[in-house]
């Protein structure tokens, strides 16, 4: 059993916490998300263009960046993590070309290294799967694929094929930390995706609070929260770890919760 | 004249073995380098992007009003200028410019303009965005939305805004709304990722007149057939004139529009000796935007391509004199032409760009682009180097009004 069956299999929806890693004290950071009840973690890789991301993460990238945060450091990032943490999932989430630079059988050689579960690539959609899909799958690590309102049915069954861990719905056509899509909407769509796949569906983009994250929990089998963790780290400096647990522990009880409180 | 001539040879040649004017493959690949390279949300629009210009490419009625336009409304086709002063001052091969700063709008890109605006009219799309760094596409993209009707907004980096003043001014009296882009190196870099978060979240209702041969296929592909008219109409007016083909050609490339627009006519020509100008800035060990001399091999906006970058992927600023060479990446085509050693690319500094420019104005009366007086400095290294019977042909991008102020700075005018 995979590290995400596991988490995905607990009898509740799981909770998705996104962080920009090297900004803050990234390591605290995981120790307060995992003491609140996260359930999955995923580590945003820093990039200079992160075009599919809102102000929150554009600035949580530049402060990692301006630190002089490597792709070294974020695999030592995980690394110890799944030291400190062996049985929960690890996501590296970023953009194509920091992934894909030394060669994407070096990068999936480290990810295994370090313990990662599953990648998250925003700008290699599936047309483009033979830049890294084939690398990661020998290596064992799933290549998680994103499913956005946009994708439509003919177009589903590609994005499926070679997807692995977890499919993760992004519930607006629009950037990280905008608006947030409404429970019917994302209901819909999350029953789609789930006719035509196996994989768990969590769903992303837009959930800022407990509430929000519980009307989406009802639908759907994860939730991910990120950019209102980034706010905190941008709001709090060394600080951000109490505060980020006292958020990350609200969402963990909303979404566990949620689907006790429907039936 | 059939101004549409390069759409139609593109897929006539697609048949023909060993054309270097096949490319891309069905997947918008040049080689290793193009393809698609967006977040899924894009995707689909990307597909439909490729099936409407297709369906345009088969379409005699779009080819039609594209002709119509650029002849009635850019002014096409733009002259072949012998540049005798200059030839005679370097004493070497003879120089024509083809003469772009004559189009309205002022350079090349009002040609892609005019295609993409009427493939959003296709596709029924109710806004126009686009990314501008010196303001020359800003500019063409809110005069066609203009033309058409449909509003419009330029996303255009901060440093941009403030040292190209005057384009800003044009684009709001067009009617457009200038944002002025605060991340990142604040300019076209930033810019383009800027248009790019607009464009995700308003896939239904818009359409991104992306202003050079790069980004996600088909747009390469797309950008490069509109701006072909160029080199299609040299291509017939040195054979008229000389009654023969160039020696070479050589054209200034930030992302690569009126290069590939220039070169593509005649990359099976190869007896003509084909040079693209990189922009060295500050000189290659130090600040500058020529992606293929000192970049590697990367993906950024949609493609992957030639970039400046460090060793963990990370991109790097870029630095030109010339805004709209101010850029870290390069098209894919121009990447795969360099690999495949068709084109040769050169670099040319800040200050070799500045002496050619103010040679130029004075020697011909042609105030150029500064990205065009880069490709200017490459031909004053290389005429005289030849000889007094061969032939280069000069793509003059744009015209220099909109640089004067960037000029006076920089010879420490003060206007």
């Amino acid at each position: 059993m995979s590290r995400f069956d596991a988490a995905f299999g607990k009898g509740h929806p799981a909770l998705v916490t996104f962080i920009t890693a090297g900004d803050g004290d990234t390591p605290a950071i995981l120790d307060a998300v995992m003491a609140g009840g996260a359930d999955v973690i995923e580590l945003g890789m820093p990039f200079t263009d992160p075009m599919a991301d809102g102000p929150a993460i554009q600035a949580a990238n530049l402060r990692s960046l301006c630190k002089g945060t490597t792709t070294a450091d974020v695999f030592q990032i995980a690394r110890d993590f799944r030291a400190r943490y062996p049985e929960t999932p690890v996501v590296l989430m970023g953009y194509a070309n920091p992934m894909t630079i030394r060669g994407a059988d070096w990068f999936a050689a480290q990810c295994k290294d370090a313990g990662v579960d599953g990648v998250i690539c925003v700008d290699i959609p599936a047309e483009e799967d033979p830049e890294l899909g084939p690398a990661l799958r020998d290596a064992g690590v799933d290549f998680i694929r994103l499913a956005t309102p946009t994708t439509d049915a003919k177009r589903l069954p590609a994005v499926l094929d070679g997807a692995g861990g977890f499919l993760y719905y992004v519930s607006v056509a629009g950037i990280t930390g905008s608006q947030q899509a409404a429970q019917s909407s994302v209901q819909e769509a999350v029953n789609r995706l789930k006719a035509a796949t196996k994989l768990p569906v969590a769903v992303g983009f837009g959930i800022r609070t407990p509430e929000q994250a519980a009307a989406i929990a009802k639908v759907a089998d994860g939730v991910v929260v990120g950019s209102a963790l980034i706010d905190i780290v941008a709001e709090y400096g060394n600080d951000a770890p109490r505060h980020v647990e006292i958020l990350t522990k609200k969402l963990a009880d909303a979404i566990h919760g949620a689907k006790e409180i429907a039936a | 004249m059939n101004k549409m001539t390069d759409m139609n040879d593109h897929n006539s040649h697609a048949t023909a073995a060993n054309s270097l004017r096949q490319q891309p493959d069905a997947r918008g690949h040049f080689g290793q380098f193009g393809g698609r390279y967006v977040a899924e949300t894009l995707m689909p629009l990307i597909l439909d992007l490729e099936r409407e210009y297709r369906a345009a490419q088969a379409d005699p009625e779009f080819q039609r009003e594209f002709d119509y336009l650029l002849k009635h409304y850019v002014g096409r086709p733009s002259p072949l200028w012998l540049a005798q002063r200059l030839t005679d001052d370097l004493g070497g091969a003879k120089i024509y410019l083809k003469r772009e700063d004559l189009n309205h709008t002022g350079a090349h890109k009002i040609n892609n303009c005019i295609g993409q605006i009427l493939l959003a009219k296709r596709m029924g799309k109710q806004r126009i965005i686009a990314e501008t760094g010196a303001g020359q596409h800003g500019v063409a993209t809110a005069t066609v939305a203009a033309l058409f009707g449909l509003p419009c907004t330029i996303f255009m980096g901060a440093v941009d805004v403030a040292r190209q003043q005057p384009n800003v001014f044009r684009m709001k009296l067009l009617g457009a709304e200038v944002v002025a882009v605060e991340s990142g190196a604040k300019t076209l870099k930033d810019a383009m990722n800027e248009a790019m978060r607009y464009w995700v979240a308003n896939v239904h209702d818009t359409f991104y007149i992306i202003g050079t041969a790069a980004g996600p296929h088909p747009y390469p592909e797309l950008v490069r057939d509109f701006q072909s008219i160029i080199g299609t109409e040299a291509r017939e007016q040195i054979l008229e004139a000389e009654g023969r083909l160039p020696d070479m050609l050589i054209a200034p490339v930030g992302g690569g529009s009126n290069a590939i627009g220039l070169f593509h006519p005649f990359l099976d020509d190869t007896d003509v000796e084909i040079v693209g100008v990189e922009a060295a800035g500050e000189g290659l060990d130090k600040r500058h935007a020529a992606s293929l001399t000192g970049g590697r091999p990367g993906i950024l906006h949609g493609n992957k391509t030639y970039l400046l970058q460090d060793e963990d992927g990370q991109i790097t600023d870029a630095h030109s004199i010339s805004a709209g060479l101010d850029y870290p990446g390069i098209g894919p085509e121009h990447s795969w032409l360099h690999e495949i050693g068709r084109v040769r690319y050169e670099p040319v500094t800040d200050d070799e760009a500045l002496a050619s420019f103010q040679r130029l104005t004075k020697l011909e009366g042609i105030i150029p682009a500064l990205e065009s007086a880069h490709a200017i400095a490459a031909a004053e290294r290389i005429a005289p180097t030849m000889s007094k019977d061969q032939i280069i042909i000069v793509n003059l991008s744009g015209r220099g009004d909109k640089d004067i102020f960037t000029i006076a700075d920089a010879l420490g005018v003060k206007l």
